[in-house]
């Protein structure tokens, strides 16, 4: 007698496929007769009860007649709601364990779900075959700095080669490109390689050091750095109580200078509220940021927000609101904008919009709506996730149950990509050719960027409270993306840990100088409280000032 | 129907003036009591809005030329100098100016008899043509709309200017909104008002405050977005709300009501090419039962300004949208009994034309709003508090 036994998958086993159920059930079956047996008798007893309790299941699951029987085995575990686990971790990658050797197979940086590592750049078009099972994710380099090999091979022993030329871009480039051919393609078309034509403003370099500022990949070091240097200080200015809120970026710095420099100027930024690093690579000074976040006379958005709500029309960068994934809807309207633009006028330098937000924000309505949208109407955009483990509180195994958010890419018809977000040039290369794509097939692109919150929420939130701070350490020594540019920038003798000291303190400084000065700055005038809410102030709206002022000098209160 | 009276004896003019008066008296040199005890005498005259001017008398015959000498006069502003660097009040003239002259009717040349729907189609072809960057869309908008309103546009303007988008009211707010932050003109139709909610986050929290929270560097002028409000008797819960308070409640929307064809052309053109975003209500009902001789050509009525239907002496009425008719038939059977009316249309609802309605109600001394709506935080609400407050 063959038993079909179709089980339930419980809750805990959700991610295996049924089909290996099945066969570990049927095994399990065909081991003994007398276990068959026994097996089948108890499961005969279950049915009775079970058919009653689940009498709305689809026939052709509650019975069969084709000489098997199929029977439905109830999971005896009964879910029970479960204090919340503050421990997520499941063997987190240890500093040690990081050799030349490791070569990892799979990555979880949120301690959850386990993800295949792959070093084959495919964006999974709309109507090709999707990944089965788990989608993979696309990674450049590993945690000791080294580029992956394609067939999973030991990483090369880097310092057996001549390094290049101190700080030759180009010379870098092709070295790399000769040891790692299966990266050709993005080594020679990624821009972190290339450099700029004229010196970049923002590079504090001492006179030997002149030529550097022309070293896009510098540049992007450095302003990780500085993003990871103004984070802090700011942190602890509203521990201080001199500025009212602050978020901190820790973590995901690849992400933003990975992604800005595959963006071209023309390219509008709908952002969240995590993304400071690319309005930074843009070229937003630590005098703007502070002056946002001081809400002084000089925010270009006249004090109005709260602290990290920056916006720069000039910059082309959105300005930041606080409702979660409302961005993601305007970003498909911008798109479109663009789509008409390149229809009507050729000439004109083609343009995307890329849109930023995180597995929680991917929850929102505006989300569905933005995909279905973009993707039927075919806008030129990139919907950019973040996917850092953690809304607030909430793990991503409480925000979602299928396989993140690139898996609902092509249930909308759009082509989407897994990227690892602590790898610089995995992140370009990702956006370099999702953004090649938009243009050429005027459609959206996602991309989903795998990495780790390291920071608090903001600086409303503790997250001792509801994770690990082993989770944090892991995340911080072993995968902080600065620390795997470090390795790979040392392995070439480009950096080592005084240069890097060094580099922290100038930018440091810098962002204490920033944050002095925007701190001495009055506040914005009273009028700019009634002006903007329309394009000219209506009757009522200078009725009510006069009003206010009148009020004020009848109480006798100063104010400019 | 709302029924609201302002006694004459119930009169609040004396006391915020007297507030005034006593500031005035302490720093003004100009004034003095005898221009106050003026006031009292002058009661029966018309009046420009008291809140602008402060304890002075006026003379002048239009309420225009008094509106701009208070508006520019700067002796008001002796009292609030703090410093001598004190920016003036009037820096320029607000587009919301009550005192913009409506359309000359009859010297725009040959007319139409159109209904409402026909005059909002016409008024969305002259939009799209004038302005290569307009784009309409929503939902069924492709084959002509559920109304007709969008009927034929298609086919003369092309798929990628007038098209469907999924079920997605939210979508369709969002998708307006960032369209016109890049420079474009977007016109968004929501299928019934009633379905306007799940796009209230993108309405209130984005699309209000888009240009304030940027600091003016970025807005989102524009967007309009039509929806067809109001009862049709057979509609039920979900076919017949008027939303316009939740809407009126959001300062940085424009919201526009008409009450017939002619004047729905005139204020559809206005709201696509107001800097501001604008909510566009369209009262069902009469989509086809008015019909009015349109005029053919471009024209614009200015928002912000409500329209004296007709001039009376005992009683204001003020109304929006398909309302008034009732109200005119209100109006004809009052008359029968002698009582004089004056009907006024508000026309816009946010930034709304209290200018006028004050003046009217020092006129006549009494006040009868009347709405769709809900009374209960109703728009009604609002016109009583301030001419509670004003007059």
């Amino acid at each position: 007698m063959i038993l079909r036994i179709l089980n339930y998958p419980s809750p805990t086993t959700r991610q295996c496929s049924n089909r290996t159920l099945v066969k570990s059930a049927t095994i399990a079956a065909s081991c003994s007769s007398d276990a068959a047996a026994k097996t089948a008798s108890s499961i005969v007893a279950h049915q009775h009860h079970h058919d009653r309790q689940f009498s709305s299941l689809p026939h052709h699951l509650a019975r069969q007649n084709n000489g098997m029987v199929n029977v439905l085995v109830k999971s005896t575990k009964v879910p029970r709601p479960s204090l919340p686990k503050i421990n997520r971790l499941k063997k987190p990658l240890k500093q040690e364990e990081v050799t030349l050797q490791h070569v990892p197979s799979h990555m979880s940086y949120a301690g959850s779900q386990r993800m295949p590592i792959t070093s084959e750049m495919r964006i999974v078009k709309p109507g090709e075959d999707t990944p089965s099972g788990i989608w993979p994710v696309f990674r450049m380099m590993d945690e000791s700095g080294n580029f992956r090999k394609p067939d999973f091979s030991r990483h090369t022993n880097v310092s057996k080669i001549i390094p290049p030329k101190h700080h030759d871009l180009l010379q870098l480039q092709s070295a790399l490109t000769i040891q790692y051919p299966h990266f050709k393609h993005h080594f020679m078309s990624s821009r972190l390689f290339q450099p700029s034509k004229n010196p970049y403003p923002d590079m504090p370099l001492k006179k030997e050091e002149e030529d550097d500022a022309k070293n896009t990949l510098l540049r992007a070091h450095r302003q990780m750095i500085r993003l990871r240097q103004m984070d802090e200080i700011l942190h602890n200015a509203q521990r201080q109580g001199r500025i009212s809120f602050y978020m901190t970026h820790h973590g995901e710095e690849a992400i933003h200078m990975g992604s800005a420099s595959a963006l071209s100027p023309q390219d509008v930024i709908f952002a969240q509220y995590r993304e400071a690093g690319l309005l930074m690579w843009r070229g937003f000074t630590l005098d703007q940021f502070c002056n946002q976040c001081f809400s002084n006379d000089y925010d270009l958005g006249k004090g109005r927000q709260m602290p990290i709500h920056y916006g720069c029309r000039a910059l082309n960068y959105q300005t930041v609101s606080s409702p979660l994934g409302t961005q993601i809807t305007q970003a498909v309207g911008a798109a479109y904008k663009f789509k008409l633009d390149a229809m009507n006028n050729k000439e004109k330098e083609a343009a995307i919009s890329i849109v930023y937000f995180g597995e929680g924000a991917a929850s929102t309505i505006d989300f569905h709506s933005a995909c279905n949208f973009a993707a039927t109407l075919g806008t030129p955009m990139i919907f950019f996730c973040r996917n850092n483990g953690y809304a607030i509180s909430t793990p991503a195994e409480d925000q979602y149950a299928g396989d993140g958010i690139i898996s609902r890419a092509p249930g909308y018809g759009m082509a989407g990509i897994r990227v690892d977000g602590n790898d610089v040039f995995a992140v370009h290369a990702a956006v370099a050719e999702a953004r090649k794509l938009a243009l050429e097939t005027s459609a959206p692109v996602m991309i989903e960027a795998m990495t780790y919150r390291q920071g608090h929420h903001s600086t409303s939130d503790d997250s001792s409270r509801y994770r690990d701070v082993d989770e944090v350490q892991a995340a911080q020594d072993v995968t902080d993306p600065l620390i795997r540019m470090d390795k790979f920038l040392s392995h070439y003798g480009w950096m080592d840990n005084n240069a890097v000291t060094s580099i922290g303190d100038e930018e440091r400084a810098a962002v204490l100088r920033a944050m002095e000065a925007a701190e001495a700055r009055p506040t914005p005038t009273l009028e700019s409280m009634f002006t903007d809410v329309y394009h000219e102030k209506p009757p009522h709206l200078i009725r009510q000032e006069k009003e206010l002022r009148q009020h004020l000098v009848k109480h006798n209160i100063h104010h400019h | 129907m709302k029924t609201m009276s302002l006694q004459r004896s119930s009169r609040r003019l004396l006391p915020r003036a007297m507030q005034r008066h006593d500031i005035m008296t302490s720093c003004c040199k100009s004034l003095t009591s005898s221009s106050f005890h003026n006031n009292h005498h002058q009661q029966q005259q018309q009046y420009p809005l008291s809140t602008v001017v402060v304890g002075r008398s006026f003379h002048s015959s239009s309420f225009a030329a008094a509106y701009q000498e208070a508006a520019y006069n700067n002796d008001d502003d002796n009292e609030l100098q703090t410093s001598s660097s004190y920016p003036p009040f009037f820096p320029y003239e607000s587009s919301y100016n009550p005192t913009k002259p409506d359309p000359d009717y009859p010297s725009l040349g040959p007319t139409t008899k159109l209904n409402l729907f026909q005059s909002i189609n016409t008024a969305l072809q002259l939009a799209l043509s004038t302005d290569p960057t307009t784009i309409v869309f929503g939902e069924d908008v492709a084959f002509g709309g559920v109304f007709r309103t969008s009927q034929n546009l298609r086919s003369e303007f092309g798929a990628h200017r007038v098209f469907n988008t999924p079920l997605s009211e939210n979508g369709i707010a969002g998708m307006a909104i960032g369209y016109a932050s890049m420079g474009g003109t977007a016109i968004g139709e929501i299928q019934f008002a009633d379905y306007i909610f799940p796009a209230m986050d993108q309405i209130v929290n984005e699309m209000a405050k888009f240009r304030y929270r940027s600091g003016n560097q970025w807005s989102c002028g524009g967007v309009t977005l039509r929806a067809p409000c109001g009862a049709v008797g057979h509609g039920g819960l979900y076919h017949s709300q008027s939303p316009e308070a939740y809407l009126c409640h959001t300062p940085g929307l424009v919201v526009v009501m008409p009450r017939g064809p002619r004047c729905a052309k005139g204020l559809l053109l206005s709201s696509v090419r107001c800097k501001d975003p604008v909510i566009f209500l369209e009262p069902k009902i009469l989509y086809r039962s008015a019909v009015e001789e349109v005029p053919d050509a471009d024209y614009e009525i200015p928002l912000g300004k409500a329209e004296i239907m007709q001039h009376g002496t005992d009683v204001t009425i003020v109304g929006w949208g398909a309302q008034l008719r009732r109200l005119q038939l209100a109006t004809d059977l009052a008359s029968k009994e002698g009582i004089s009316c004056e009907l006024i249309d508000l026309r816009t609802l946010l930034p709304w034309d209290s200018d006028t309605i004050i003046r009217s109600v020092k006129k006549t001394g009494k006040l009868i709003v009347s709405h769709e709506a809900p009374i209960t935080c109703g728009f009604g609400a609002e016109i009583a508090a301030t001419l509670q407050q004003e007059c």
